[in-house]
């Protein structure tokens, strides 16, 4: 892997820019096996497959995506970040992926825009401010950084909010997070893809995984629509597909997938510094570096796969968008588009062993696993390797939902991302 | 966005309605004797297929009545409306050719999208 620098762009472009390889390696073909293979080329597996190789040693080993790697749910979020969930387990995971995104782009030696521009969660009545001020403190006993706004300093901190007490639901606090933010997408799995396939592992797109082989109850490979790979483990990452996949080896999970959309404005100089979010009117907003807002709000309540949602939703959102933020009114959005999310009853995810050997499953994040992708990636990869989860991973087991130790951030941590 | 024909208000918007998920989940009767690993499967497991799908839906803001919906999740396309407690009619799907793959309609991931040469004579969709 040639590293990117600023030497590079200069030669480069003094050269015509013929000196470019690209990013990963496209081998044509998957090989007949491999030590691991890790199914679904999002966010999360391409950091399992970079951690699978960088930590542990295992580069014999390919990420099968059936369409192009961050054509999921890596590519359609809105990349909010934040780690200030209320439970001691969330928090653990959450805080360790927000570890790793402040030294990530240096890492991967891509640039991630990784911007720590604060995260607000707004508060709009008593009981709910009660709820907020409860979760700093939590927050602060696991040592993820919160604290509690009064209005004027909400006002302070996120200048175009509107807070006249006269609103159907006034805002009266929020909490902020300053080392939350948002990042690039794309770049991100392009960066873990680029630095995965530097270090050896296959990157096979537009090739789906359509069986699980086993015998006797353990993984023995997989069979694609380009020909069966054999290999001892499997790591499934496939998000939106998780019940799916599962379903190949009779596995039930508790997980539903929901449609989740986003929607962005036309580009606007800088007028939103941080990032936004009101659980109670159920929208929230950030902007991005090209200058458009970036706007989302809950789930479709129903399932589906297509990757789109309702006009309803969409409505419901832009009318409590407006009157938080009354200067959008005017402004004309540009996309909007729709993924599937894959959702666990406790809204907390499984990162699990299964009663299949080989068989391992990190899915139901649901509407906010973007956050965790380095902490997803890196925790999983150790599972897969050792066998064994670590403290952080243990929680989020299968198993939880039988002998009922939930993390259930439902209520707990403002449902949205 | 979908129109659902209620069985007794006729078409109306998909925002009048509320969802009740997965439709024929009985409560087991002989919980007494039950493990938890059983508990588990009625209170949290769920089907969630990618493809036909029996699901319970609530007229809310019309007859308030429940009722059962046969729907097709690869495209949204509703294939059967019928009454709570009936089994559900056999019917036919547009199906994605593989398990994880996309219909040829409906679908909003083109980039994973199986299009049977049918659909390319017809001018219907493209990649
Ligand atoms: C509109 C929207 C907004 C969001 N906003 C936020 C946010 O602000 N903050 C946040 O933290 N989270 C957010 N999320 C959630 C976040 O995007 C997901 O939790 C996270 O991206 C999921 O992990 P992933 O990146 O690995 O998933 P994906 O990118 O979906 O990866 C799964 C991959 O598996 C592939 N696959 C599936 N089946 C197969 C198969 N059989 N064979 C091969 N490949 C297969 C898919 O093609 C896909 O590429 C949002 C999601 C959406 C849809
Ligand atoms: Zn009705």
């Amino acid at each position: 892997m040639n590293r990117y620098n600023a030497f590079r762009l200069i030669r480069e472009g003094l050269t015509g820019q013929k000196g470019w390889e690209p990013a990963w390696r496209s081998p044509a073909e998957p090989r007949p096996s491999y030590d691991a293979v890790v199914i679904g080329g999002g966010g999360h597996g391409l950091a399992t497959a970079y951690y699978l190789a960088k930590e542990h040693g295992m580069t014999n080993i390919a990420v099968i995506e059936k369409g192009w790697i961050g054509s999921g749910n890596a590519g359609r979020n809105t990349t909010i970040i934040r780690s200030n969930y209320l439970y001691d387990e969330s928090a653990a995971i959450y805080n360790h992926a927000l570890d790793l995104w402040k030294g990530l782009g240096r890492e991967l030696n891509f640039n991630i825009m990784m911007s720590h521009r604060g995260v607000l969660n707004l508060a709009h009545d008593e009981g709910e401010a009660r709820q907020l001020k409860r979760r700093v403190e939590a927050n602060r006993l696991n040592g993820v950084d919160a604290e509690w706004l009064e209005p004027d300093e909400v006002k302070k901190f996120c200048p175009p909010i509107n807070m006249a007490p006269s609103i159907r639901y006034p805002v009266i606090g929020a909490t902020l997070q300053r080392s939350g933010g948002t990042n690039r997408h794309d770049a991100v799995v392009w960066g873990y893809a680029r630095a995965a396939s530097g270090l050896g592992v296959d990157i096979i797109e537009q090739c789906e995984v359509t069986e699980i082989l086993t015998e006797k109850g353990t993984v023995t490979g997989v069979q694609t629509t380009r020909g069966a790979i054999n290999t001892p483990k499997v790591a499934c990452v496939t998000a939106a597909h998780t019940s799916v996949m599962a379903n190949m080896v009779g596995l039930r999970l508790p997980v539903e997938s929901h449609p989740l959309q986003a929607l962005v404005s036309e580009p606007v100089k800088p007028v939103m510094p941080c990032v936004c979010m009101s659980n109670a009117v159920h929208v929230y907003m950030s902007q991005s570096d090209k200058g458009e807002l970036v706007i989302g709000a809950g789930i479709d309540p129903y399932l589906s796969y297509t990757q789109r949602g309702s006009m309803d939703i969409i409505e419901h959102q832009m009318a409590s968008l407006k009157e938080l933020f009354p200067f959008v009114s005017r402004l004309r959005l540009m996309r909007q588009w729709g993924g599937t999310v894959d959702v666990c009853p406790d809204a907390s995810p499984i990162i699990s062993k299964t009663p299949v050997d080989g068989f391992y499953v990190n899915g139901g994040w649901g509407t906010g696993g973007w956050k965790a992708t380095p902490g997803s990636g890196h925790v999983f990869a150790d599972l897969v390797a050792r066998d064994e989860p670590n403290a952080i991973a243990a929680p989020f087991t299968i198993d939880r939902f039988v002998s009922g130790a939930l993390v259930a951030e439902h209520g707990a941590a403002a449902v949205a991302h | 966005m979908f129109v659902i024909k209620c069985p007794n208000c006729g078409e109306r918007d998909l925002s009048e309605f509320s969802y009740g998920g997965e439709a024929h989940i009985s409560r087991p009767e002989w919980r007494d004797e039950m493990s938890d690993t059983e508990w588990a499967e009625f209170v949290f497991m769920r089907t969630n297929p990618k493809g036909v799908f029996a699901e319970r839906w609530n007229h809310a803001a019309g007859c308030r009545r429940w009722f059962n919906m046969l729907r097709n999740t690869a495209t949204d396309d509703i294939l059967a409306v019928y009454g709570m407690g009936e089994e559900p009619p056999e019917v036919t799907a547009n199906l994605p050719a593989t398990p994880s793959g996309e219909a040829a309609i409906g679908s909003g991931n083109d980039e994973a999208k199986v299009i049977d040469a049918g659909d390319a004579a017809d001018g219907g969709g493209g990649a």
